[in-house]
């Protein structure tokens, strides 16, 4: 592979790569998020260069800088978003969107819509009315939509550096380097006001300038890939979809603060994330856009990759530090700071994925375009994972401050089996939003200072949405066993603390609670969240005080009445026989380990409820579905 | 340890330049080859890493991961992140455990082909419920889905 040695070469490079890009005379977009993925995309993809090979269309895996005119440019991209309808598949320069593809649909792409220019009705998007949308920006999913950070994901592919140099990667790097001073880098980002994406929402710029401050020779620039709330899935998406636009942000914070070499630290649980900055990172080292003297600027830095082992904690910063230095990753106490002692007790830039994503695109167009996006002081964009009972779940990137309800509503396409209840925003650290007697967030714009005000947090960004089946205390005892497991044990607060408050938590979803459970439980959370050493400890209390401001009706219910409003906490509610449906096939009165099921053959039967214990062994036997929840 | 073990390890310490500060990644690829880690691995690593085996047993038991105890072929991880838990991830989970007869406590066949565990959130929230096995994520699992599954493992392992 050429090295690309002066920014003159990589303006030369991107004419003759966006040349050889725009002659493909069609590009099919395979969707290779991890999604999609385990919906057979990658089978897809092998089906359709066997079959395009065979019928001796001239397809192009692999983009080279000579054009070559009525070829049909063949790619795996990243993440699409439409999650809900994978496999995607994003057929250009028409922008339609084919969702839900199967192995044996690729005959007929290949001959009916690359062929003939013939759209197939049948895999387009329809909504729930039969309208049918050809083109993917006209489906109400994207329309509302605005990408920054993911402008590339699902756009090019995502394993190929020509493809991201084409769309004008790397241009930041070359300004950075060449036209600006650290400070004035510095000043960019602080002006254009962005703020952490992995949680706290702490000034990017202030944090730059801070490190840039220090006087240490050596520095470090760290990327948080730990995204570990359960239900949050945008760092993924970015690592896999545009993992060289990570790189060239961490270059472009190593330029502004005078740092030589990167680490990225992502989950274990990411392997195609890993595999795919594996790649970018080999490739920007064999273009000689990382390593010594990029493009002939006197600069050098370098990235490595570590990987986590499954530790939620490593997410707060000095415990991933430490887990990058091979120790256990444990949290310590703070001041100093990451940016004064960080890893390997150097001045280090921590800043997670999406924050980095965004970079690039403010160097190149300033920060008064980026600040059009989003309300005074969290401009912007906010990538979220839309999860739970909602009808489209996927990946959306919005302006801060869109309204709740956009987001449900147009874009998620409304809650799914059952009512709108609630949702959970920031993971085991955020708190719910919801519509109440008193409350509705729906009209609530999602930005950091709006959030904080009524208790929750943008967090990472994980949506998870809630219909009225689901039980808000179970949702705030299953954050508590979360964070309960994962507390790494060093502060006697979160330690101690969470283990009871899991247990009052128990008590009360398996019908032992009582009032006095409540004020506990309102007690604990406050020490705790006052004590605790980290940001996990700190916050683990959320959910409990979120929900018992907004829910405390079905806190009340479980304890006082001894009935689960939802029906989901089992030990709170009654299994009965429907007269209609039993047959009096007599199964359930024989499968029933305590007796307590009775009845005639051929007639209905009945459960004493005093000795019912709930195990569920009737339902599941029941061949009629007689048997249910009251 | 044989002959064949200390050659593996030796390569993989190598592959890291014996360096202490990547105990994580030399454990990672120690538990890929035999699916967990044998004390006497840890020992050995422990000598050519010059770190106190007191530290490495720390760093061992510290992440998820990790594990001290031998594993099926089959490692069946349901995910248990928000998302799929709202989505009924549980009795995915209690109908793996039912077929085959292991629990939180025992979570390995004695036959050893399956391991049942849970996984915080694999990020696949969009397939809710999930699950993978050896790492390939089985999408929008039911209890039925999860029976066929164990099924066709069973057959596969047969062959």
């Amino acid at each position: 592979m050429m090295k690309i040695r002066t920014r003159e070469e990589l303006n030369q490079k991107q004419r003759e790569y966006s040349r050889s890009l725009k002659s493909q005379k069609k590009q099919i977009l395979v969707c290779g998020g991890t999604g999609c993925v385990a919906g057979g995309s990658l089978k897809i993809y092998a089906k359709l260069l066997e079959l395009m090979t065979q019928q001796g269309i001239n397809c192009v895996v692999k983009l080279e800088k000579e054009p070559e005119h009525d070829s049909v440019g063949l790619k795996k991209s990243g993440c699409h978003g439409f999650c809900e309808k994978g496999p995607l598949m994003r057929i250009e320069p028409m922008g339609i969107l084919y969702t839900k593809v199967k192995e044996d649909d690729c005959e007929e792409i290949i001959e009916k819509t690359i062929v003939n220019d013939e759209i197939i009705d049948r895999l387009v998007y329809h909504d729930s009315n039969g309208v049918a949308y050809n083109k993917q920006e006209d489906i109400p999913f994207y329309k509302n939509q605005t990408r920054i950070a993911l402008e590339h994901c699902g756009r090019i592919n995502a394993e190929s550096i020509a493809e991201y140099i084409a769309e004008g990667g790397y241009q930041a790097v070359a300004k950075a380097l060449f036209d600006m001073t650290p400070e004035e880098i510095i000043e960019q980002i602080t002006d254009s006001s962005l703020r952490g994406r992995g949680g706290g929402g702490f000034p990017t710029g202030r944090k730059w300038a801070s490190v840039l401050k220090q006087t240490d020779p050596v520095k470090y620039v760290v990327c948080n890939g730990d995204e570990g709330d359960p239900g949050a899935f945008m760092d993924r998406s970015m690592m896999e979809g545009d993992p060289h636009k990570v790189i060239e942000g961490m270059i472009i914070a190593g330029v502004a603060t005078g740092a030589h070499q990167g680490y990225i630290y992502v989950r274990a649980e990411y392997p195609l994330a890993v595999e795919r900055l594996k790649i970018a990172i080999e490739k920007a080292e064999a273009r000689g856009l990382l390593g010594k003297n990029i493009l002939n600027s006197g600069f050098d830095f370098d990235i490595k990759i570590s990987q986590g082992a499954g530790a939620f904690v490593c997410g707060e910063g000095s415990a991933l530090t430490s887990s990058i230095e091979g120790n256990r990753g444990m949290p310590r106490v703070k001041p100093p700071r990451t940016v004064e002692h960080g890893l390997f007790d150097k001045p280090t830039v921590l800043n997670n994925v999406e924050t980095f994503c965004n970079v690039p695109p403010i160097i190149n167009k300033g920060a008064d375009w980026y600040k059009q996006y989003g309300p005074e002081n969290n401009h912007g964009t906010k990538a979220f994972a839309l999860t739970g009972n909602v009808v489209n779940t996927g990946l959306i990137e919005v302006p801060m401050g869109t309204k709740l309800r956009e987001v449900i509503f147009d874009i998620g396409g409304g809650v799914k089996d059952g009512e709108f209840k609630g949702v959970q925003i920031g993971g085991p650290s955020g708190g719910c939003l919801c519509i109440s007697a008193t409350e509705n967030h729906l009209d609530l714009n999602m930005d950091f200072d709006s959030l904080k005000k009524v208790g929750a947090m943008i967090g990472s960004g994980g949506l998870v949405v809630m219909n009225d089946h689901n039980c808000m205390v179970e949702v705030a005892r299953f954050f508590m066993q979360f964070t309960q497991n994962e507390s790494c044990g060093k502060c006697v607060p979160c330690r101690e603390g969470t283990k009871r408050m899991l247990e009052l938590l128990t008590d009360i979803t398996e019908g032992r609670g009582t009032l006095e459970h409540i004020s506990m439980l309102e007690e604990l959370a406050d020490t705790i969240s006052h004590t605790a050493l980290c940001g996990l400890g700190k916050t683990a209390a959320s959910p409990v005080v979120s929900t018992l401001k907004y829910f405390r009706d079905e806190y009340i219910a479980h304890v006082v009445d001894h009935k689960c409003p939802a029906g989901q906490c089992k030990a709170l509610v009654n299994l009965i026989i429907d007269p209609e449906k039993c047959k009096g096939c007599t199964k359930c009165a024989r499968v029933c380990p305590v007796g307590a099921i009775s009845g005639e053959v051929k007639k209905p039967h009945t459960i004493d409820q005093s000795k019912c214990i709930k195990c569920g062994t009737c339902m599941d036997g029941c061949k009629f579905g007689a048997i249910k929840y009251e | 340890m044989n002959k064949e073990v200390k050659n593996k390890l030796d390569e993989i310490l190598l592959s890291h330049n014996n360096d202490p500060t990547l105990v994580i990644a030399i454990m990672q690829d120690i538990q890929k080859e035999y699916h967990y880690l044998p004390q006497d691995c840890l020992t050995y690593i422990s000598k050519a890493l010059n770190l106190p085996e007191a530290k490495i047993y720390g760093v061992a038991t510290f992440y998820e991961n990790f594990s001290l105890d031998a594993k099926g072929k089959y490692i069946i991880k349901v995910c248990d992140g928000t998302a799929c838990h709202v989505r009924k991830s549980v009795p995915v989970l209690e109908e793996f455990r039912k077929i085959l007869n292991v629990s939180e406590e025992k979570p390995t066949t004695d036959d050893m082909l399956f391991t049942v565990e849970t996984v915080s959130c694999l990020g696949a929230c969009g397939l809710a419920p999930a699950c993978t096995v050896n790492d390939e994520v089985h999408p929008a699992m039911t209890p039925e889905k999860a029976a066929e599954l164990i099924k066709e493992l069973k057959e596969e392992a047969r062959k």
